[in-house]
């Protein structure tokens, strides 16, 4: 339990911290930090496989690229215009009303879950921990799934080399 | 010992967070992070309702989003270099013309 | 995992400290000291023969045979200033050597070493020869050495120099580039081994075929051993790889701008994952603590004695060898290493298809 809220406590700071930042790779550190809490929290969840894979691909692949592109660009920070050094709450347009919507669907969120009755029980043992039945499960049930994710993965990798590309390269 | 409940109320508060920063934040990349962190929170729901109905489906969806959330980084980031090299700036609201 | 777990178990029934659980704290502080140790070691052994490679003596002076050196070395680097540029971003410049370090020995910590043992009859129950048994164990690593690149960029992006940077990226894309082969080449061992834990893999590798070649993986799967020991040079930035750090074209690289304790920790790190690739190839290709000769409660020895082979033909490539231009370290790794690794696996995937595990 105390393990839970000390992982909620680290993953929830740090999401907020990297919304917070100006200066972007202290945002992304940031954000490692807070797959690392939740990598912990699947490790609770019996979920060793997702935990170690959470940090393989988001924090070490994933997190990489983001570093690396803040990096190629020389990290430009964010411009200081006149209704940023405002407070959140006086902010124009899209901004104040952004957050706004955002808190007002973490109260409906947390009202609707604090309504649901059936999912305070604790969880059952039966948890399936083993990569084995994960890799079957995935390679029959979710073959098609898996099959369409490759071909994606492989549209994504042409799409960004001809983004990224300078042009007459 | 936490219940499902208290998994949900953290993946909703994530959420929310990479909510408030998609709509607060004036940086692209920083969008792209809270794109992320919503992601991981919707990842959060599924492994503990998977782990609530003791079956692998939770984990496996992770597995998709994980990767959908990889090629959606990849495009994104190009799409980010794309347009600095054009404005010289990531804030979203300088794109604001359909031609260069 | 496992001394953790019984930590907490002691800690919430109130109980005492068990022999075994303390048994497996001292493991841990054993393997940490083994380590550290093996660094300052590894360096001595890495002077001593590269001294030999090139009929020089090597160090000589401190100690009988220069055996003292490591020791001064460590002292040395201790009381020096420790120097940070005045545009280096303080925090990251601090943190990065630490994350450097922590991967490094965090990375060694679900390697087993040796058979399950009592201590010659001190435990009741049998205590595996390593820090943390998990289930996920080449992931775990694999994991691992995905952080460790974020010291090394940080370390370059931090100090704020063009050396540092063209350092970081350097070792960056490299890492990222192998590490790609080095997980294909993995995965080509657990269709064989059917197993993600390092123990069961290596319990895999016991006994002998015909009675006299052993039931290594290296004789299953050359090719994947191949691929592992090259992506580990790239890996651990050692040469002929070494463009992370090439002295006559970046100064140091990514830690040009660290000095002292700090850049010690950068030292350590790159010779502690040294050990661990070594150790970790020990496991998979070469049948971990299984040898001929030795019983199964000294199999540590055959553990180390491989394992230091390993170290020994890094030392020797990396003095034979002269380190190949930037674009020709990708090529090989994009065009060569990955399609290799790759056909590999699909291969092994169709052989244990076919001829079952």
């Amino acid at each position: 339990m105390l393990l839970f809220y000390a992982l909620a406590a680290i993953a929830v700071g740090a999401s907020l911290l990297v919304i917070a930042q100006r200066n972007p790779i202290y945002s992304v550190l940031l954000l490692i930090a807070s797959f690392g809490a939740l990598s912990g929290l699947y490790v609770t969840l019996d979920a060793p496989f997702v935990a170690v894979i959470q940090i393989v691909v988001y924090a070490g692949a994933i997190m990489v690229l983001f570093l690396f592109v803040v990096m190629l660009l020389n990290a430009p920070q964010e411009q200081t215009e006149a209704d940023e050094r405002l407070h959140v709450l006086v902010r124009s347009g899209a901004m104040r009303f952004g957050g706004f919507l955002a808190i007002a669907l973490l109260t409906e969120l947390v009202w609707a879950l604090s309504r649901t009755p059936g999912a305070s029980v604790g969880f059952g043992t039966d948890a399936t921990t083993a990569v084995a039945a994960i890799g079957r499960s995935l390679f029959t049930d979710y073959a098609f799934a898996f099959e369409v994710t490759s071909v994606l993965i492989l549209v994504a990798m042409v799409g960004a080399v001809l983004l990224a590309r300078r042009e007459g390269a | 010992m936490p219940t499902v409940n208290h998994y949900l109320m953290l993946s909703a508060v994530l959420f929310c967070v990479g909510t408030a920063g998609v709509f607060v934040r004036r940086n692209l990349i920083t969008i792209l992070l809270s794109i992320e962190i919503m992601l991981n929170a919707v990842n959060l729901a599924f492994v503990a309702f998977g782990r609530a109905m003791g079956t692998a489906d939770g984990q496996i969806i992770v597995f998709f989003v994980m990767t959908v959330a990889a090629a959606e980084a990849a495009v994104g980031l190009a799409i980010v270099i794309a347009l600095f090299r054009h404005r010289e700036s990531l804030d979203p609201d300088t794109f604001t013309q359909l031609r260069w | 995992m496992h001394a953790a777990r019984r930590l907490a178990r002691a800690a919430a029934g109130g109980g005492a400290l068990t022999p075994l659980l303390f048994a497996q704290l001292a493991l841990t502080l054993f393997v940490f000291v083994m380590l550290l140790s093996s660094a300052a070691g590894m360096v001595y052994v890495e002077r001593k023969v590269a001294a030999m490679l090139q009929q020089r003596l090597g160090p000589y002076l401190v100690g009988p045979k220069g055996l003292l050196q490591p020791l001064a070395d460590v002292v040395k680097l201790m009381f020096k200033e420790e120097l940070r540029p005045k545009a280096a971003d303080a925090f990251l410049f601090a943190l990065a050597p630490i994350i450097s370090a922590t991967c490094a020995f965090a990375a060694f910590a679900v390697v087993p070493f040796g058979a399950e043992t009592t201590l010659f009859g001190l435990l009741d129950e049998p205590m595996p020869l390593q820090v943390a048994d998990v289930n996920v164990a080449i992931l775990v690593i694999l994991a691992v050495s995905s952080m460790s690149v974020y010291g090394i960029v940080l370390a370059g992006w931090s100090s704020n120099s063009k050396y540092s940077l063209l350092g970081g990226l350097r070792a960056s894309a490299q890492m990222i580039s192998y590490e790609l082969s080095l997980g294909l080449a993995l995965g080509s061992i657990l269709l064989v081994g059917n197993s993600l834990s390092l123990t069961e893999i290596v319990e895999r590798q016991s006994g002998a075929w015909f009675g006299i070649i052993p039931r290594w993986f290296v004789f299953v799967q050359p090719i994947a051993f191949a691929i592992y020991m090259l992506s580990g040079i790239a890996e651990t930035n050692r040469a002929p790889f070494d463009f992370p750090e090439a002295e006559q074209e970046l100064v140091a690289g990514y830690h040009t701008e660290y000095s002292s304790m700090s850049f010690a920790m950068f030292f350590l790190a790159e010779y502690i994952n040294m050990v661990t690739v070594a150790a970790v190839a020990t496991n998979l290709f070469l049948g971990g603590w299984h040898g001929p000769f030795l019983p199964e409660s000294l199999g540590w020895m055959w553990f180390l004695l491989k394992v230091s082979a390993i170290l020994f033909f890094y030392v020797w490539m990396r003095w034979t060898l002269p380190r190949y231009r930037y674009d020709q370290l990708m090529d090989f790794g994009w065009k060569v290493l990955l399609p290799l690794a790759v056909v590999n696996l699909l291969a092994t995937a169709a052989g244990v298809l076919y001829f079952g595990a």
